[in-house]
């Protein structure tokens, strides 16, 4: 990218605001709509709307300019209205659907998996489906020393169950720059594109924005750091862990390449082989659960194709096999940390 | 003629039309029919023999640029909508000619062309895709309806409820088609359905709901009217209940005997909505000469589509991995 690009700081909610804007801008059949998208719907006659803006308020602010016709506060009813942006996006519209939290996929999993991901296909190729699927996941992550986060319900990863289906393409951002790229990525695309949203990188992930349009290509990983002794594979907000965990290790001499895996469906294994090609090490670092896990595909797909680069057994890095705990100091347990990683490497290199 | 002629020109050709349109969704399935008693490997279909007036009133109602959203049993109303026979067949065939290529089969037949947004088999999930359509036609700024077609099975999904709730919220230009015919596979309406009859539902949603007999296309036809006009007028959705019986089973090999009695099989077909609708025609002084050379058209046309269908390429080892994702077109 050149050095004259107009860049600020943004948090990665602002960015993703800023990728829904610039793309409502450009094209009158995008639209948003979802759970408190805006907020206050129908109150406008008291002078009152935008109350609330989605989960990460990352659609805060667009009503105000694209009114109530393009941003859509919906009723509680993740199955119709996912359904009606899959009838809209057949017919003419670009929707843009916001699911308030990826745990309530299972409120509208068939639009998802059996009509938007299977439609282009199943019909013959006849009709496009350009819908774009948001939805907030993970933990929140805050550090407590009592009292809890938001447990079992609403602190799921599960975008393995998403990536399973084929058709779907899933794409985890984990910061405000890519973020911005992948949505206004996912928004031009003209099939279904889930973006997944970590909650605690809503606010907490904040970087350099280029001002202007540009798209990071969906089904690409990114090498976010160079390391030549293993290769730490990290997704969403575990990206972050395997960047803490890869300092760490140089402050014991291990050198660590991280690859940013972005984008789980199609996943980009060529990054990934060529990666482990040069450091014959893998470790994948997951924050969902392990079994039928992205991790654990990862792993079988570098076994499968990689097997003879490989110096020692791979290693996943995983949310334990259970649900998310409410108590701070139980959750803290939960989610794979530095730590783990550089232990998961201890493993490896003996 | 696969639109119906504009209302100006109705009477002589509009009716023409739905008995041209009846005619042939009931060839059409019988001759299926006979092609699955034959063993001709067509894959699992669901008949609509018997429901016709409600597909044909519904979409005499309807202009091409508007939107259906179909069930699981929805050949008939791909034709009253205006899909051509031939890929319809060849589709059931599995050949490369069909509908979908031969990768969707009779339970996902679409032709957006015609704006028929696809034949669903996930009970009630087609109607919010009407809903869709209809937000996408008012964001789009046109005139354009949608039609959510559904059973009176769906009525017990969620989804249905979701969608009738959004729709009356945001006054979209919706009509919601219940084809009441008694039966969800083996379970009877009364059993299964906790209300007198479907239309009750559409005082929940603010909006009107009618039952009609869905053996009379002109009865259809007239509460369709109503509700297209509605809609189009910007006047929000309405609930329209067809009281209808499909004649065969819930699909092919069904024995509906152990469910539902021969007396009452006898007496829904003595309301035969192709025999009533063609008793109107001669009422109404059309030659029977005429009427005959529809249904000798109808049968020419099966003829041909199955023609197509046996002798249409199969689809080619790379369509397994096409179109899984959609190319950019840019």
């Amino acid at each position: 990218m050149s050095t004259e690009v107009a860049t600020r700081e943004l948090t990665f909610s602002q960015a993703i605001n800023e990728a829904l804007r610039q793309a409502m801008r450009l094209d009158p059949t995008v639209i948003v709509m979802g759970e408190d998208v805006a907020g206050a719907a129908g109150r406008a006659h008291l002078g009152l709307s935008d109350a609330w803006g989605g989960p990460l308020r990352a659609t805060r602010g667009l009503i105000g300019e694209f009114g109530p016709q393009r941003v859509i506060d919906t009723p509680i009813s993740e199955m119709g209205f996912v359904g009606a942006a899959v009838g809209a996006a057949m017919t003419g519209l670009r929707p843009v659907v916001e699911i308030m939290f990826a745990d309530l996929i299972g409120c509208c999993y068939d639009q998802i998996i059996n009509q938007a991901a299977k439609m282009h296909y199943m019909m013959g190729g006849q009709v496009d489906l350009p819908l774009v699927i948001r939805t907030a996941y993970g933990m929140h992550g805050f550090k407590r020393s009592y009292g809890g986060g938001a447990a079992a319900q609403h602190s799921q990863t599960l975008y393995a169950v998403l990536a399973h289906v084929p058709g779907l393409k899933v794409v985890v951002p984990s910061t405000a720059y890519n973020a911005k790229g992948l949505t206004l990525a996912a928004i031009r695309d003209n099939g279904p594109v889930v973006v997944m949203e970590h909650k605690f990188l809503g606010s907490a992930a904040k970087g350099p924005v280029p001002e202007g349009d540009y798209v990071i290509p969906i089904g690409k990983a990114e090498i976010v750091r160079r390391g030549t002794d293993v290769t730490l594979c990290g997704i969403g907000r575990m990206t972050h862990v395997c960047l803490e965990a890869a300092e760490l290790l140089a402050s014991r001499g291990t050198s660590a390449e991280v690859v940013d895996v972005l984008t789980l469906a199609p996943l980009d294994e060529a990054t990934i082989l060529e990666s482990v090609a040069r450091t014959h090490r893998l470790v994948v670092v997951d924050e969902d659960t392990p079994t039928a896990s992205m991790a654990r595909d990862i792993a079988a797909r570098v076994a499968d194709k990689g097997f003879d680069w490989l110096d020692g057994p791979i290693k996943t890095v995983t949310a334990p096999e259970a649900p998310v705990p409410f108590a701070a100091v139980l959750e803290a347990l939960y989610a794979p940390q530095a730590a783990n990683v550089v232990a998961a490497v201890d493993e490896i290199l003996g | 003629m696969t639109s119906p002629p504009s209302p100006s020109r109705l009477d002589r050709d509009l009716l023409l039309w739905m008995y041209e349109r009846m005619g042939l969704i009931r060839e059409f399935e019988e001759r299926l029919k006979t092609l699955v008693e034959r063993g001709v490997p067509v894959g699992p279909v669901h008949f609509y023999s018997g429901q016709e007036a409600v597909a044909v009133g519904v979409c005499a109602a309807l202009r091409p640029e508007d939107w259906i959203a179909s069930t699981h049993r929805g050949h008939g109303h791909c034709i009253a909508k205006g899909v051509d026979v031939r890929p319809m067949m060849a589709e059931l065939y599995g050949k490369a000619t069909g509908t979908n290529r031969g990768k969707g089969g009779s339970m996902h037949i679409t032709d957006v062309r015609v704006g028929m947004l696809g034949v669903n088999p996930i009970v009630g999930m087609g109607v919010p895709h009407a809903v869709g359509a209809a937000l996408s036609a008012r964001v789009r700024g046109t005139d354009e309806v949608a039609v959510a077609f559904f059973g009176e099975g769906a009525t017990s999904m969620g989804v249905v409820h979701e969608a009738m709730n959004m729709a009356a919220v945001w006054s979209l230009p919706v009509v919601f088609v219940c084809e009441n015919n008694g039966y969800a596979q083996a379970t009877p309406v009364e059993y299964a359905v906790a209300a007198d009859r479907i239309s009750d539902r559409a005082a929940a949603y603010r909006m009107p709901g009618v039952t009609v007999d869905g053996q009379d296309v002109l009865a259809v036809l007239e509460a369709a009217g109503e509700a297209v006009r509605r809609g189009r007028a910007g006047d929000g959705p309405s609930l329209v209940e067809c009281m209808t019986y499909r004649y065969h089973g819930h699909h092919q090999g069904d024995e509906t005997l152990r469910y539902r009695t021969a007396d009452e099989e006898r007496t829904a077909r003595e309301r035969d909505c192709l025999r009533r609708f063609r008793e109107v025609l001669s009422a109404q002084g059309f030659p029977v000469a005429e009427i005959d050379g529809i249904d000798v058209r109808n049968r020419e046309r099966l003829d041909e589509a199955i023609a197509f269908a046996e002798s249409s390429p199969l689809p080619g080892p790379e369509q397994l991995l096409a179109d899984v994702y959609v190319e950019s077109r840019s």
